[in-house]
């Protein structure tokens, strides 16, 4: 058997303020969206889903030349690309900026490929003060935690809990309403932004034919974190490229309203190098960080390159109702719910965490709210029959292999078949009303015990269909 | 000369739902369908499917493959059994050409029960009667892999004295997803009994769906409950007078 944390999902379900918080949130996400992409408002969104995936598609088969063209597109406007295999390079690069520059103070826009490689911790390990600007990741940097949605990071805090995190690390007095908890975080960032060296920031997308950087918000963070400080860093995957600056126009049209229901984000910046003479703001320096950590492994794999087609929207964590219930903390990774599910164990082997893929009852309704089509479920059940490979390689899970074994040689044998059920009936306790309720001694574990654990099971009934068949078709004959 | 339909009543209804096939068929016979029943049938193979033992699957897969070969129409009580044939066989099979074949052969001849009345038997009202008040659990897999939305409202809304009330959630997930109610008992129940509180807040004295397997969750979900409330399958509805 692989292990299953069933006590830290039992956790998070005996909480009714976090599970509220969570049914509340996403299902309001999910009825935003619902609006924006409805026939009324937007007529040809199945198209643009299936435009979205071409694009994806088309740039991931030729990244190679979409990745030199938009390094010579940075170059000719005057930044710098700096490819990076995993996380180590990028702090590395970044410690020895910041060193070459003297900078300490880094502000941050939110930005999920800087928390896959954990970049806050390891800068500060190195002497650098990273601050996130983002309100959601600014609370989770104060209470030292990571995010639970991709796009709602603070999706689990009350307004309570805001209050209480504002007091314990910024020294101020409680406050609970939320308007004002926004005032403090603004006046305490906005120092921030005046005495930053760098901006550091994600990509929601990269344009190859003209080196732009394109970020999407509702803040007004991210820009004052690109324009603000001297020099600046934008870290991302390299499966965030599309070919043209055209193709925003597709994809803009989804992001916003798969993410929060909005036709757009309150801004989207779209930033090509360092400021030009006679420009007004911008920054003097301006670097993109070209991040492998494992996606080329991912693009290799032909059946499931389609997980790199991701453009975090979280749409499919709203609408998972595994995630609507263990919310985002019991994902293993940052990605969670159903992209993070095909994600995590794609970017760290099968054999880690290999409940992950099978923690899904196939519903389907993450494949069908994906913005770019990912085949979410098809993932899933790929990586299921991986899994299964490979606990077989290590000598694991071997009953249900066997289970499955006799499984499948009974179900081709439909006269031992018949047989199996008629001895299931037999053996089968009483109920009430052809219902147990209870759990009989001889079952305290396993699947049986599992089930019963929840809800009530159903008996057989006595007679099978295909015995009761047999006696209709006798009377109807008669 | 009456039309055939062969019916595949799938594992769960022949060990534990029997009445759900028996009603399809009195359904079918009613309408002046020939209603066959081939004996050497059992499972789609979907549990083994979907629990990434493909080898297996593909073993019973085939099974079903040659039950029903000559088959006219195979009628399913199933959106999830009906979608794995439907959709599913090709995953399995798309290294061998042979099998493949085959269910490029079959699978067109495959239908799901409620839309088999609708766009081969081309009936909406079925003659039936059922006094309560209902509501119409989507099942996800006929709803999202094979398109079934309106038309079992389409025929429950035929049904004489009986009200339909949708929920608020009908497309929400039950949470039995097979192996995973058990593997994940509690999550997979508090999936139900998220369901079960939208059910309640609809007033309906039943339940219905396309999908016994949906049903099992939800009714052992409710009796756990205590909550009044049966459970029964389009076909029990539309046969009962």
């Amino acid at each position: 058997m692989i292990s299953i944390p069933h006590e830290r999902f039992e956790r998070v379900l005996a909480d009714p303020a976090l599970q509220q918080a969570i049914y509340a949130a996403t299902g309001r996400l999910m009825e935003k969206r619902r609006e924006a992409v409805a026939p009324e408002a937007l007529p040809d969104y199945q198209e643009l889903r299936s435009q979205a995936r071409r694009i994806k598609e088309h740039t991931l088969e030729n990244l190679d030349y979409y990745l030199e063209q938009f390094e010579a597109e940075v170059h000719a406007r005057g930044g710098r690309v700096v490819w990076c295999r995993d996380g180590d390079e990028v702090v590395d690069f970044l410690t020895k900026l910041a060193r070459e520059k003297n900078a300490r103070l880094i502000v941050k826009s939110k930005s999920m490929t800087t928390e896959e490689i954990h970049l806050n911790q390891q800068l500060e390990q190195r002497e650098l003060e990273p601050v996130e600007t983002d309100l959601g990741e600014y609370i989770l940097q104060l209470a030292g935690e990571r995010p639970y949605h991709i796009v709602a990071p603070a999706l689990h805090k009350t307004r309570y809990d805001v209050a209480d995190i504002f007091s314990r690390r910024l020294g101020v007095e409680r406050e609970e309403i939320p308007e004002r908890q926004t005032r403090i975080a603004r006046a305490t960032l906005r120092e921030k932004f005046l005495a930053a060296d760098i901006g550091l920031t994600g990509a929601n997308f990269l344009v190859a034919d003209s080196g732009a950087v394109v970020l999407v918000e509702n803040e007004g963070n991210a820009r004052l974190t690109t324009t603000a400080p001297r020099i600046h860093v934008a870290v991302a995957g390299i499966e965030k490229l599309i070919p043209r600056a055209q193709d925003l126009a597709v994809f803009l049209k989804l992001l916003g309203r798969s993410a929060t229901g909005q036709p757009l984000t309150v801004y989207t910046s779209v930033l090509a190098g360092p400021r030009r003479e006679g420009e007004l703001d911008g920054p003097e320096e301006f670097y993109v960080v070209l991040l492998d950590n494992g996606r080329t492994r991912l693009l290799a794999d032909r059946e499931k390159r389609e997980s790199l087609f991701c453009i975090r929207c979280g749409a499919c964590l709203n609408h998972c109702p595994v995630y609507r219930k263990i919310g985002g903390h019991n994902y293993p990774w940052v990605y969670s719910g159903p992209i993070g599910a095909i994600l995590t164990p794609q970017y760290f082997g099968a054999g880690h965490e290999p409940w992950l893929p099978f923690a899904s009852s196939l519903c389907g309704a993450c494949g069908e709210v994906c913005p770019v089509k990912i085949d979410i479920p098809k993932m899933l059940l790929l990586l299921r029959r991986e899994i299964g490979r490979s606990l077989a390689r290590e000598g694991k899970g071997r009953w249900e292999r066997w289970a499955f074994r006799v499984w499948a040689w009974l179900m081709t044998r439909p006269k031992l078949y018949e047989f199996a059920g008629v001895a299931a009936s037999a053996l089968a306790p009483e109920g009430s009303e052809g219902w147990l309720t209870g759990l009989p001694p001889v079952l305290r574990r396993g699947p049986l015990a599992a089930w019963l654990s929840q809800r009530d099971l159903p008996l057989p009934p006595g007679r099978s269909f295909r015995q009761l068949w047999r006696v209709r078709s006798r009377v109807k004959r008669v | 000369m009456a039309r055939r339909v062969s019916l595949f009543v799938t594992c769960l209804v022949d060990q534990l739902f029997p009445s759900v096939g028996l009603a399809m068929a009195d359904v079918l016979e009613r309408l002046g369908w020939k209603v066959e029943f081939p004996e050497a049938q059992t499972c789609c193979s979907q549990p083994a499917f979907n629990s990434g033992y493909w080898d297996e699957a593909r073993q019973v897969a085939r099974h079903f493959l040659r039950v029903f070969r000559d088959a006219e129409y195979v009628v399913v009580p199933s959106g999830s059994c009906g979608s794995m044939v439907i959709n599913h066989y090709r995953e399995l099979f798309h290294k061998d050409a042979e099998a493949l074949a085959e269910t490029e052969a079959l699978a067109p001849r495959v239908w799901e029960f409620s839309r088999f009345l609708l766009e081969v038997a081309q009936v909406e009202d079925v003659g039936a009667r059922y006094d309560g008040v209902v509501t119409y659990h989507d099942g996800c897999h006929a709803l999202r892999e094979l398109g079934i939305k309106q038309g079992p409202r389409r025929l429950l809304a035929r049904v004489r004295g009986l009200v339909l009330k949708e929920m608020d959630v009908a497309e929400e997930c039950c949470g039995f997803g097979g192996t995973f109610s058990v593997k994940f008992p509690e999550i997979s129940g508090a999936m139900a009994r998220t369901k079960i509180e939208s059910i309640l807040r609809t007033g309906a004295d039943t339940v219905v769906s396309t999908d016994s397997s949906c049903l099992m969750q939800l009714r052992g979900a409710l009796l756990r409950a205590k909550a009044p409330v049966r459970t029964l399958h389009l076909a029990e509805v539309l046969a009962s007078r």
